[in-house]
């Protein structure tokens, strides 16, 4: 297992580096530009649990989002509940709305949930912006920050915290992509046909997948909701799914060391292009049309059967890759 | 019960953009098994051209009929051409590539297309006035009012419906978008070009987008460049409920839909039309994923 330490090594480091970012970089705006960054990865690998591992096209992963965010601030504003106690809350809204939805439409060719998803982005922004309990287009603000005794919770405490959601979602991914339900889902999404043949029941594996990236993205949202304090409707549009869709598919299908690096690509490149920021989602598109001619294997490939070579030191005598990671969606060829 | 009637009546005119939309969903649908994500943005593409044109011709109001019908058909052929490039560009290589695959390219595709227009000069971010004034004349069938340019819309879409199931079923082309639909590989040994009936394909779905497009410029008066998102998802929709790949389904689909989200608004209020819509999706692929007039859509083909 040569190959799992190198990326342990790589991995480490870049925690390392993460780490001493705040106690290097005075300038607040680079914090909340990481906090941002960590958002994005940590939403990333929840939706790369859908599209990269089980192959279901998710266009609507905000919404789930926003189900965290709008029940943490519900809960805490209305209803003067503590942060942590409005978790569960979360995750069980969050799993119930992914089975309503998830259930019908998994049944049937995974294509439909990439339309009902996009559908139910939208009616939860739609509720948000036009329920009284909501807060409308203002959104809910007051949300308490977190504490911690008499301190309260400033920017780049939530960037540590974050930290160790990123660390946390990377160690679970990585837990599930070679679990029992991490080799179904895998098997699903190279081949849904041989994967039912062999006995996989492949509409509750795909339920799985779409549920547990479902309660992921609400826990994030909660996080969200008592970091910002403040919430709106267009936090949680349509575009938010499709750029945290786009960290997935531009940094690898399927592959976690891919999907943080596509966060990171994200939330920078419209840093870096600030007097085109009309043509942000333009590039964007031009990048995944071209990505998926080109490369579907995105920037940094899933590592199975030797695809990937690590960046540090030598591959230790694996088989030259077959090109596995090239059929993402069910057996190409 | 006038009211109602009048309800039905504007629901028949909306559901003809729908089915004019969903019209080339569903044939791409049942010749390739995509849903092409960027269809719904090569009518909100129509309508922009078709504001072009009469910008152009008339300034900000006024317009003949003559006008009309130039911007009626630049639209189609601009947009057609738009829709066969798309595919030729971003569908064509992928063909033997997973479906997922082929999902991104076009969603991919239909950022483009939706940021192409915002970040074009004169057509931008804000919502355009459609420069076309029609005369408020009309008259009524047992008090509902109608006016002259909508029965001439609806019309126009009747006669673009026609076309097509004739073009289908009776011409050469139509003979082989079929048999593509029923075995490709068959097809493709009957010595069809599989290629060519494809981007046909993609043709006539556009050309139909375009023009549903101008029609919902002179109908709403008013487009943005996120006009397509939302028609994508409704005549998508409309689509699955007529019985996806299915040509007579779509129609139906689309004039169904129209009706039941005209009624459905007007009683609940018209925030909650898109949700509305959406149920109705749900509760399709719950308890008759085939639509009405579909064929098997359970599991894969």
């Amino acid at each position: 297992m040569a190959k799992g330490r190198h990326s342990l090594t790589a991995g480490s480091v870049a925690l390392i580096a993460g780490l001493l970012v705040p106690l290097l970089v005075r300038n607040p705006y680079y914090i909340e530009l990481g906090v941002q960054i960590e958002f994005y990865m940590v939403l990333a690998i929840g939706l790369n649990m859908v599209v990269g591992y089980c192959g279901l096209l998710d266009l609507g992963y905000a919404a789930f989002f926003a189900i965290g965010a709008y029940t943490t601030g519900i809960l805490m504003t209305h209803l003067h509940f503590s942060f942590w106690f409005c978790i569960p809350f979360c995750i069980l809204g969050a799993a119930l709305a992914g089975v309503i939805i998830g259930g019908p439409t998994l049944r049937l060719r995974s294509d439909y949930l990439a339309v009902v998803t996009l559908g139910f982005g939208e009616i939860v922004q739609l509720l948000a912006t036009n329920l009284k309990i909501t807060g409308g287009a203002t959104g809910i603000f007051g949300i308490h920050p977190l504490r911690l005794g008499a301190h309260a919770f400033s920017m780049t405490d939530y960037y540590y915290m974050m930290i160790i959601l990123v660390v946390l979602g990377v160690v679970g991914a990585y837990s599930l992509r070679y679990s029992r339900v991490g080799r179904a889902w895998h098997y699903i999404r190279e081949d849904e046909d041989a994967a039912m043949a062999m006995g996989v029941n492949t509409a509750l594996f795909k339920l799985y997948a779409y549920i547990t990236g479902a309660m992921w993205g609400s826990m994030v949202g909660a996080v969200y909701a008592v970091s910002m304090t403040a919430i709106a409707p267009e936090s949680f549009s349509y575009s938010q799914s499709v750029l945290i869709l786009i960290a997935v598919i531009l940094g690898g299908l399927g592959s976690i060391p891919g999907v943080l690096v596509g966060a990171v690509l994200v939330v920078v490149l419209p840093e870096l292009l600030r007097g085109v920021a009309l043509f942000r989602l333009l590039v964007f598109g031009l990048l995944m049309v071209v990505f998926m001619i080109l490369r579907p294997q995105g920037m940094w490939p899933e590592n199975i059967r030797g695809v990937f070579k690590p960046l540090v030191g030598k591959t230790a005598g694996k088989k030259p890759g077959n090109g596995s990671a090239l059929s993402l969606g069910g057996g190409g060829e | 019960m006038h009211f109602l009637w009048q309800i039905l009546i504007n629901g028949l005119f909306v559901g003809s953009f729908y089915a004019l939309v969903a019209l080339g969903y569903s044939m791409v649908y049942g010749i390739i098994r995509l849903i092409n994500f960027a269809h719904g943005d090569l009518y909100m593409m129509g309508a922009f051209i078709g504001f072009t044109v009469l910008s152009l011709l008339f300034g900000k109001g006024g317009g003949t009929a003559l006008g009309l019908v130039l911007a009626f058909v630049l639209a189609m052929i601009v947009v057609g051409v738009l829709g066969a490039g798309v595919e030729r560009i971003a569908y064509k290589p992928l063909r033997k590539a997973p479906i997922l695959s082929l999902l991104i390219s076009a969603l991919g595709m239909s950022l483009i297309l939706e940021n192409g227009v915002l970040a074009t000069p004169g057509w931008g971010s804000q919502f355009l006035v459609y420069p076309f004034t029609s005369s408020p004349a009309g008259f009524s069938v047992f008090g509902a009012s109608i006016t002259y340019m909508q029965v001439l819309i609806f019309a126009a879409s009747l006669v673009l419906m026609a076309s097509l199931q004739i073009f289908v079923q009776k011409s050469i082309f139509g003979k082989a978008m079929r048999a593509i639909a029923l075995d490709k590989d068959a097809a493709q040994l009957m010595g069809i070009n599989i290629s060519q009936i494809i981007t046909l394909t993609f043709l006539l779905g556009s050309i139909l987008a375009g023009a549903a497009g101008v029609m919902a410029g002179l109908y709403y008066k008013e487009i943005d460049f996120m006009m397509g998102f939302d028609i994508g998802l409704k005549a998508f929709t409309a689509a699955v409920l007529g019985g996806i790949g299915n040509i007579p389904g779509a129609v139906v689909g689309g004039f169904v839909l129209g009706v039941l989200e005209a009624v459905g608004s007007a009683y609940l209020g018209s925030q909650w039309e898109n949700i509305f819509t959406f149920g109705v999706l749900i509760l399709l692929l719950v308890f008759k994923p085939t639509g009405i007039l579909g064929e098997k859509i359970g599991g894969r083909m």
